[in-house]
């Protein structure tokens, strides 16, 4: 290994970090001042690819020549700042003052409109973007050819970190984007404009994300996916850097660029588990990342089920549901009856992250690694050790405990969005282990064979199975939540520091909660795997932790049978509506951003409050 | 709005009232499943679903099959194993398909062949190349049409011997399919060329990959021979680094795919020249009845056929002789039907191989050449896939049924 080619390799990883800066330093002062975590910031860097791909070369047909191309670039930034306005104007304003988890779900329902819509503006096919004039010839560093026009994008990295900052140092704007991320509520009190501050900041991040996806065209196709992949890096880059401080995501970039530059050719298979390592690492040794501070203490708004008296019906209820739900395969057909299958595993995951959300106030945004390790647990205890179901199942419960024991004890020691971002982390953290540890897992293809023994294998018999496990862990859980264990959640949830004061020992309190939860979501995981006969890393990705939230979410969030509602209303949806279109992903997007701003308290929750009305 | 809709459902409800007689009288449609990527893949499967559209409407103009005609219900495979089987079952289990076929990713075939297994029902793997499929996760109800990766790297290498490189250098997408081309080309082209040796590997996440960085870490190595299993997006990126960074000057490139119109078109003019590739070279084809379909195709759907309308258009009429050689749509008979059947096919006659259910469609192999502003296929011949299959004895060693 010569030095030119260390010098090579490490100017790659710069012009990388450059890109991925652009990008994350839009995300980060987004957060800083609005603290909401724009999971859509993703699909504005995806808008601003298309964007320039389509328009570039449109604008180098009139003329020829850098200043056109350059042009383009940045007029295809500033389409997509404003779009940004929009997205401020018609949405995020209306959320500001909504718990985190609305927030983050409301952007990832733009997330799922944005995807649709770009295929239907841009079309289905990847559009490769013109090279920029001028800099198509490579340049010649130590006897090896290196594309210039890396090298300008070298250069861009320092240049906008070089403005933002004259910007957040020199001029009002900046100064009250400083102010507003050290303390919001006291410069609204001190009467600065904030919608104006707001909407300016959401311009500039999201002209920072355009910019990043429109320079990406010389070297990249514009595709959809982009979207994911970036956001998933980007966040990678802010919670390293610290959340709301560019310098901090300059550095993160850095460092996580030359990581992926070396990291290839050490690890030539593995080079998405090595960055989200780098982030758990991190996160370990500073909890805040490195230049980010810690969260003030009262910040956060956690929204839970209250404590209220049980009906003297609840008992016959739950008998007539599970009753009448037994006695389904009488008139079902077997789609029908792998329909609902599906619904009470996924009811089953949805309960088990309310146990966090609606009774501890612990958003975990990555609930998917407890549900997707149950199933490739039980997948692997198949394929490895041939053990049948009976044994398999228990197998894949008991990996996701563990891995919820080991995420548990990183993620209570922080609160709020810094939580969440831990277990998002950690979801990915599993996603690309399982991703890319081929020789285990079977990387993308997952593990295929995993059926279920002799007995359960019929449609019947496997939904009774499913039904039985399903009522009993749910009946258990519902005991779990009206126990003191539970009462001591809420209070923790409702005031930590009071709780602390009665002597209740919150951090574990909570970590019990987070293994009684995995655990759930692992069984739930397991039977998923065993009614579809195979794994795959998808189990285990952003979309699969944003199902449950969803579920929860319609079902109603306050309410202890909201999210069973919410994941029979939602599948059955979802089974009914994606045949018929292929832009389910837009209908689910509106749905979930309908729901954030017109029905927060959900299906049942909104039920329960009429009846109150009423009564 | 409502008024309208009341309206079409009012008509909707007249035209089935006034069809009822007649539908009765003859036969249901004959239902079949289908299942692709259309989202993730859609340059490929959108010309493939052309092609199968293109063949169901002729088969249905003259007539259908067995006096019934031929329905197609498509469904989104999500690209992914499990949306996969899940579509799968749907097709199976509520609209009571017969067969099914299609699905892009090698991994997803697999896992369609594991499910055709359990299911017991008929699955033709359309375009899946992983070896896999037909060798150690074959079984009985899972067929392939197009020549499979160890066929088709055979065809290359034989092609690699000429140019007297040695030093090899391999690129692949980390899943199913890249890593079994990778494995299959490790193979042949030690056992087919003495002294040959693998110098450097590079297996980017599908998708995903850190194109400057990848190719300098082959640079690094000095191959005299590379080996490239990317395709879409990966291998657009790929080729504008290796380009700039003069990779290919020196250097013999065999690519798997390469030349097909799908892959081709996004390069611009950015083609590779001299890369050997498999591929279609739809515009020099002259056999009367191949052109005869190109022609058509391109007046149906005004544009030039990819690989994947050809794919589309020969699965589909082969399902056609399978259920009229049947005379059912049980799936014993269609499998006895398909076993060492031989179908005339545009390409000319293919053979469905019983012992692997492999079929004996070739692949077209050359060299890329910038033809306009587009890249295209030159000096290529068709290799019938025949005499490149893997013998009877390697087949019996892995498949376990």
């Amino acid at each position: 290994m010569d030095l030119s080619f260390l010098a090579i390799q490490a100017l790659n990883g710069l012009s990388s970090a450059s890109s991925l800066f652009i990008t994350a330093c839009g995300l980060t002062l987004v957060f800083g001042v609005t603290r909401i975590v724009n999971f859509a910031h993703g699909s504005l860097y995806m808008i601003g690819a298309y964007t320039a791909a389509t328009l570039v070369p449109r604008l180098l047909e009139l003329s020829f020549g850098p200043v056109t191309f350059w042009a383009g670039i940045l007029a295809s930034a500033i389409i997509v700042g404003l779009i940004g306005i929009l997205i401020e104007v018609l949405l995020l304003r209306r959320i500001y003052g909504a718990p985190e988890l609305f927030q983050l779900l409301a952007t990832f329902g733009v997330v799922l409109v944005v995807q649709d819509l770009t295929i239907l503006i841009f079309g289905p096919e990847d559009i490769l973007g013109p090279r920029a004039p001028g800099l198509r010839a490579p340049v010649d560093i130590l006897g090896r050819r290196f594309p210039s026009y890396e090298l300008v994008l070298i250069a861009a990295g320092p240049i906008v970190l070089g403005l933002v900052w004259l910007l957040l140092r020199k001029t009002r704007f900046g100064v009250l984007v400083r102010a507003a991320t050290q303390d919001r509520e006291m410069i609204a009190a001190l009467g600065v404009n904030q919608a104006l501050l707001f909407t300016g900041t959401l311009f500039l991040g999201a002209f920072l994300a355009g910019l990043g996806g429109a320079l990406q065209i010389p070297r990249v196709s514009a595709h959809a996916g982009m979207d994911l992949s970036i956001i998933a890096e980007a966040f990678v880059v802010t919670v390293v850097g610290g959340m709301g401080s560019v310098p901090g995501a300059f550095l993160a970039a850095i460092v996580i660029g030359q990581l992926q530059a070396f990291g290839i050719l050490i690890f030539p298979k593995s080079t998405l588990v090595v960055v989200f390592l780098l982030m758990a690492v991190v996160l370990a040794v500073r909890p805040y990342g490195f230049f980010g501070r810690p969260e003030v203490i009262g910040g956060t708004h956690a929204v839970g089920i209250a404590s209220r008296e049980r009906s003297p019906f609840a008992v016959l209820a739950v008998l007539a549901v599970v009753g009448i739900l037994a006695a389904l395969p009488l008139i079902g057909d077997a789609y029908v009856l792998k329909v609902a299958t599906e619904i009470l595993i996924f009811a089953l995951f949805a309960f088990s992250l309310q146990l966090l959300i609606g009774v501890g106030g612990l958003v975990s945004f990555g609930h998917a690694a407890f549900f997707g390790l149950g199933a490739y647990g039980a997948a692997l205890a198949v394929k490895w050790l041939a053990l049948p179901m009976e044994a398999a199942l228990p197998t894949g419960l008991l990996l996701a405990a563990l891995g919820a024991a080991l995420v548990g004890a990183f993620v209570v020691r922080l609160s709020g969005i810094y939580l969440a971002m831990m277990t998002l982390a950690a979801a990915q953290i599993v996603f690309a282990v399982a991703f890319q540890w081929v020789d285990v897992t079977g990387g993308d293809n997952g593990i295929v064979g995993v059926w279920p023994s002799a007995w359960a294998s019929g449609p019947t018999a496997y939904y009774l199975f499913a039904l039985a496990l399903t009522t009993a862990v749910v009946l258990l859980l519902m005991r779990i939540i009206d126990a003191p264990f539970g009462y001591a959640l809420r209070a923790a949830r409702d005031s930590a520091a009071r709780a602390e004061a009665i002597g209740l020992n919150i951090r574990r309190h909570r970590w019990i909660a987070f293994i009684l939860s995995g655990a759930a979501a692992g069984l739930a995981g397991g039977i998923y795997a065993f009614s579809r006969g195979s794994v795959d890393p998808t189990l285990l990705g952003i979309p699969t932790s944003v199902d449950a939230l969803t579920m929860l979410l319609v079902g109603g969030i306050q309410t202890v049978t909201g999210p069973l509602v919410g994941a029979g209303v939602l599948h059955v949806l979802r089974d009914q509506i994606m045949p018929l279109t292929s832009l389910w992903r837009l209908v689910l997007g509106l749905s979930i951003i309908a729901i954030v701003l017109i029905f927060p308290r959900g299906i049942v929750g909104t039920l329960r409050a009429w009846q109150e009305e009423r009564a | 709005m409502t008024k309208a809709s009341t309206t079409r459902w009012l008509a909707l409800g007249l035209a089935l009232a006034l069809s009822f007689p007649a539908a009765q009288a003859q036969q249901a449609p004959i239902k079949i499943g289908e299942l692709n990527s259309y989202a993730r893949w859609a340059a490929f499967t959108v010309p493939y679903r052309n092609g199968w559209q293109m063949a169901l409407d002729e088969i249905n103009a003259k007539g259908g099959v067995l006096g019934r005609q031929l329905e197609i219900v498509s469904r989104d495979d999500g690209a992914t194993t499990g949306d996969a089987t899940r579509v799968a079952d749907e097709l199976v289990t509520r609209e009571g398909a017969a067969l099914l076929f299609g699905s892009f990713q090698s991994n997803v075939g697999i896992a369609m062949a594991d499910y055709a297994n359990q299911k017991k029902i008929l699955y033709i793997a359309a375009e899946p190349l992983t070896d896999a499929v037909t060798m150690a996760q074959g079984n009985r109800y899972t067929f392939r049409i197009r020549p499979s990766n160890y066929m088709q790297v055979g065809m290359l290498v034989d092609q690699a011997k000429a140019s007297g490189a040695k030093r090899w250098a391999i690129v692949a997408p980390n899943y199913e399919y890249g890593q079994s081309a990778a494995d299959v080309f490790k193979r042949l082209i030690k056992e087919r060329v003495p002294g040959a040796e693998i110098v450097a590997e590079q297996y980017p996440a599908l998708g995903k990959i850190e194109a400057g960085a990848t190719v300098s870490a082959l640079e690094q190595a000095k191959p005299d021979g590379i080996f490239n299993v990317l395709f879409g997006p990966d291998l657009t990126q790929f080729v504008r680094e290796g380009n700039t960074r003069g990779l290919f000057e020196d250097a013999t490139v065999l690519s798997l795919l390469t030349g097909e119109p799908e892959w081709l078109l996004p390069l611009k003019d950015e083609v590779p020249e001299g890369w050997t590739v498999t591929g279609y070279p739809w515009d020099e084809i002259t056999d009367p009845k191949h052109k005869a379909f190109i022609d058509a195709y391109r007046a149906k759907f005004k544009e030039t056929p990819r690989l994947g309308s050809l794919l589309g258009y020969m699965v589909v009429y082969m399902i056609r002789d399978t259920i009229e050689r049947a005379g059912s749509v049980e799936t014993e008979a269609m499998i006895k039907a398909l076993e060492d059947a031989k179908f005339d096919t545009v390409v000319g006659p293919v053979t469905m191989r019983g012992i692997d259910n492999q079929s004996t469609m070739g692949a077209w192999i050359g060299k890329l050449v910038l033809k306009g502003a587009n890249g295209g296929m030159t000096d290529w011949s068709y290799k019938d896939g025949a005499s490149f299959m893997p013998t009877e004895a390697s087949v019996k060693a892995v498949r376990k049924d």
